[in-house]
């Protein structure tokens, strides 16, 4: 097997009226944790169905290690993917669907023991998945994905359903696997989730990739040097700073953000002409603020966002 | 890299054969969910249980016994016979000039009719007791002269009515065991019709003229007939010499002769060498009209077969449907890309299983149905070692195909409810059909040609006769297609089935 990562060139998919994949294409490279965010129908679960060879593209090719999934022969030691952890036969116990999985690939029920030890699903093994919490079906989902010891992991809103100690459990978990050279794929609908695990990120909006950057990159990109201005005059801050230049917008009611000017700039300004203030505090990008920027015009429906003064 | 793509963890058996894999993948798959073993279990369950309760509830104490005939079969062994114990060999000869019979039109009222296969003629039989050896020569009602000899063996002569422009004359000779008919139009001249060899004819026969009537199939029923032959010139030749003809009914009690049309009775004249003899009943197989009282391997198993289909085929559509429902395909077709491997597998596991519950149902069913039926005095059509065997592979492989069919269908339209309802329908509603006792023949054999319920042909154990008129329909246990070849219509089914589903799995989007 060539390098194992997942190469995704130009896919197009269309359901009935619904472009759901517009030239989706990137890389997901080992050894880092990649993720996948965008909102909820950009096509990230498509492009996963896709990856593993579920969903057939109109156009464009996905390869993974150099070759289509459906060529492999016992795909499951190639790519670990977990796509939906409801996906379970309820009165199958957790270890009997993994030892049919492990079985599929020609591994022993050894292995099966192994992964749920992995997973932390010992205790709840032997018991029947169709009453397993969200966060059990996840773990018994991961186990799933690590049964062929993949080079190659991918995980489809992973965080789901966890409770915050399974969702620590998961971030180190991620890192883990990233740092035994493997490479990981981890899509989410909510920034939050991925923006301390993910070493790179691939945004999608309407059915491609928007960005396709590492974390650090994007933040420099976006960050405009923001500056949240608390004061009990609102106005007239505001028609100040637009005054020399800057973008205003009032974010509460007595909250402001400014950008386009640095916060020392701004304390003179103000000063100047003597308008009250409380508090100026430089506010750098976050990668929910990068989130947003980038996706705007591809969130279907929005909130209404704060009204914009600019000169 | 190396460190992940080399470190494989230990307990890795990689085989060669990747089908061997998902094979074993499918059914661990099915022996892990107790629902899907319970319904097989419950399917054999309803073959034994069935057959238990028809063993239980039939009732025929005190019914005569059925004769049986040479080759082991049920037979109907009742006619009007004038003879004489007659040694060593010889020959006999006579002529008809006259059969003529009747049919009651309602009640008590006997009109004259056509008996295709009311017979007259001449006969060496063993002796006198029922379903004993025997050989005839005879005219027929509507098929000509025939020589027939133990009860299943038929073979055609010259054609034609007899009447008293048209004499038939008729000849038997013996030789040891082997016994010769002849038939010829003027006494002299005589045609062979045929030779019948009966083993373990003692050294004195009963030698004689015999008329039988039988049934006559009469719109959706039978009607029994009366019949009556006028003789001429019978003649003992070579080493018989004649003595006192004496008549009499024969196998007047017996569970096959449903008594004399009219309260009719067997009678026989005779002045000089003419006789006129009146007989009714028939010397020939039993079928499922004659014998009423008879049961079969296919009522004591084709009832809890059914219901047991019904079980698979729930069990055969879900195995694959519940996978849609919770999305589990996607994990399978992730782990094993090679769609219709998947089916074959899927398709494998299930034949297998549902064929091992029909046949254990029908292994344990037919000896513990037929010994509760035997007990209850039911006689049960006898049948062969080897179509016993059959018949219970036959239960096997007819719920192994209907469950793979039901698996195609699920794999089609993946709904529980659609495939499990369009399936169980397409079984359920012919055999309903077919086993309503009004529904036309010609309208329940087209239904046992063409339907999966064709499949059902390979429990049936009675043999139908071209020599007995009767009503052959899949109610009275006779269908038209021979056993394996009724198997091959579901099958045909099942495999159009696999075919579709193959190419369908293959295409769409998992």
């Amino acid at each position: 097997m060539s390098a194992p990562e997942i190469v995704l060139t130009g896919l197009r998919k269309r359901y009935g009226a619904t472009l759901a994949l517009d030239g989706m294409s990137f890389t997901v490279r080992p050894g880092v944790v990649t993720g996948f965010v965008g909102p909820n129908g950009a096509g990230k679960s498509t492009t996963m169905r896709v990856v593993l060879g579920l969903d057939a593209v109109d156009e464009g090719t996905a390869l993974v290690g150099g070759k289509p999934y459906r060529s492999l022969r016992c795909p499951l030691n190639h790519v670990g993917a977990l796509l939906d952890a409801a996906a379970l036969h309820p009165s199958r116990t957790g270890r009997n669907h993994l030892l049919w999985l492990a079985y599929s690939q020609g591994l022993a029920a050894r292995r099966v023991d192994q992964v749920i030890e992995q997973v932390g699903l010992t205790s709840a093994a032997r018991r029947k998945a169709g009453g397993y919490s969200l966060g059990m079906r996840q773990r018994l989902g991961i186990a799933a994905a690590l049964l062929g010891d993949p080079p190659i992991v991918m995980l489809d809103e992973p965080f789901n359903g966890m409770d915050p100690d399974g969702i620590i459990w998961m971030r180190g978990f991620l890192r883990s696997l990233a740092a035994q050279g493997r490479a990981v794929l981890v899509s989410s609908h909510l920034m939050s989730e991925v923006q301390d695990t993910a070493d790179h990120l691939v945004v999608v909006g309407r059915g491609k990739a928007i960005a396709d950057a590492g974390v650090n990159d994007l933040i420099a990109a976006t960050s405009s040097g923001r500056v949240a201005l608390r004061t009990t005059a609102g106005p007239h801050a505001m028609a100040v700073l637009a005054h020399a230049g800057a973008t205003v917008v009032a974010t509460g009611s007595d909250t402001i953000t400014v950008s386009g000017l640095p916060a020392d700039r701004i304390v003179t300004l103000l000063n100047r002409s003597v308008v009250p203030f409380s508090e100026v505090s430089a506010h750098r990008a976050t990668l929910e603020d990068v989130y947003l920027e980038l996706t705007r015009d591809a969130v279907e429906f929005r909130a209404a966002t704060p009204t914009e003064v600019t000169r | 890299m190396t460190a992940v793509t080399t470190a494989h963890p230990a307990g890795r058996r990689t085989t060669r054969d990747g089908f061997r894999q998902v094979l074993h993948a499918e059914w661990t798959k099915f022996r892990t969910v107790l629902g899907w073993v319970a319904g097989m279990g419950v399917a054999t369950l309803l073959v034994v249980l069935v057959a238990l309760l028809a063993g239980v509830s039939s009732d025929q104490k005190g019914s005569p016994p059925v004769p049986i005939g040479p080759g082991g079969e049920a037979v109907t062994d009742t006619c009007y016979f004038v003879h004489q114990p007659l040694a060593g060999d010889g020959s006999v000869t006579v002529a008809v000039s006259a059969l003529d019979s009747s049919i009651p039109q309602g009640l008590g009222d006997l009109r004259p009719g056509v008996v295709p296969w009311a017979k007259a003629g001449l006969i060496v039989k063993e002796s006198t007791r029922q379903g004993s050896p025997y050989a005839a020569i005879m005219i027929t009602g509507g098929h000509g002269v025939r020589m027939q000899d133990n009860y299943v063996n038929d073979r055609a002569g010259l054609r034609g009515p007899v009447s008293a422009a048209s004499v038939r004359w008729l000849r038997l000779d013996r030789s040891g065991d082997t016994i010769t008919g002849y038939a010829g139009t003027d006494g002299t001249n005589w045609a062979e019709v045929g030779t019948a060899r009966l083993s373990g004819l003692g050294s004195s026969v009963q030698v004689g003229l015999f008329v039988a009537s039988p049934q006559v199939v009469d719109g959706m029923g039978t009607t029994g007939s009366v019949s009556t032959a006028a003789f001429g010139d019978l003649r003992l030749h070579g080493g018989w010499t004649g003595g006192e003809w004496t008549g009499e009914l024969l196998g007047d009690h017996s569970p096959s002769f449903a008594g004399f049309p009219g309260n009719g009775s067997g009678s026989f004249t005779q002045s000089g060498g003419r006789f006129t003899v009146t007989g009714a009943g028939d010397i020939a197989p039993a079928v499922r009209e004659t014998l009423p009282t008879g049961g079969t391997l296919n009522d004591i198993l084709t009832t809890g077969t059914f219901a047991a289909l019904i079980a698979v085929i729930v069990v055969g559509a879900l195995f694959i449907t519940t996978e849609y429902r919770k999305n589990l395909i996607h994990v399978t077709l992730a782990a094993s890309p090679r769609r219709g491997r998947v089916l074959l597998a899927k398709a494998i596991v299930l034949g297998a299983v549902a064929f091992v519950a029909g046949l254990v149902g029908a292994v344990l069913a037919v000896p513990l149905g037929a010994r509760l039926a035997r007990a209850n005095g039911v006689f049960i059509f006898p049948v062969t070692p080897w179509t016993e065997m059959r018949v219970a592979l036959g239960t096997g492989a007819l719920l192994a195909t209907a469950s793979i069919l039901a698996l195609c269908i699920g794999a089609i339209v993946r709904d529980s409810a659609a495939a499990v309802t369009s399936v169980i329908g397409a079984v359920v509603l012919p055999y309903l059909l077919i086993a309503n006792p009004f529904m036309p023949a010609s309208v329940a054999n087209w239904l046992t040609r063409v339907t999966p319920v064709a499949a059902f042909a390979v429990q049936q154990t009675l043999v139908q006769y071209p020599q007995v008129a009767s009503h052959y329909t899949p109610y009275q246990g006779y269908y038209p297609l021979v056993p394996w070849v009724g198997l091959a219509v579901l099958a045909g089914y099942a495999v159009a089935g696999l075919a579709v589903a193959a190419v369908v799995l293959h295409r769409r989007d998992a």
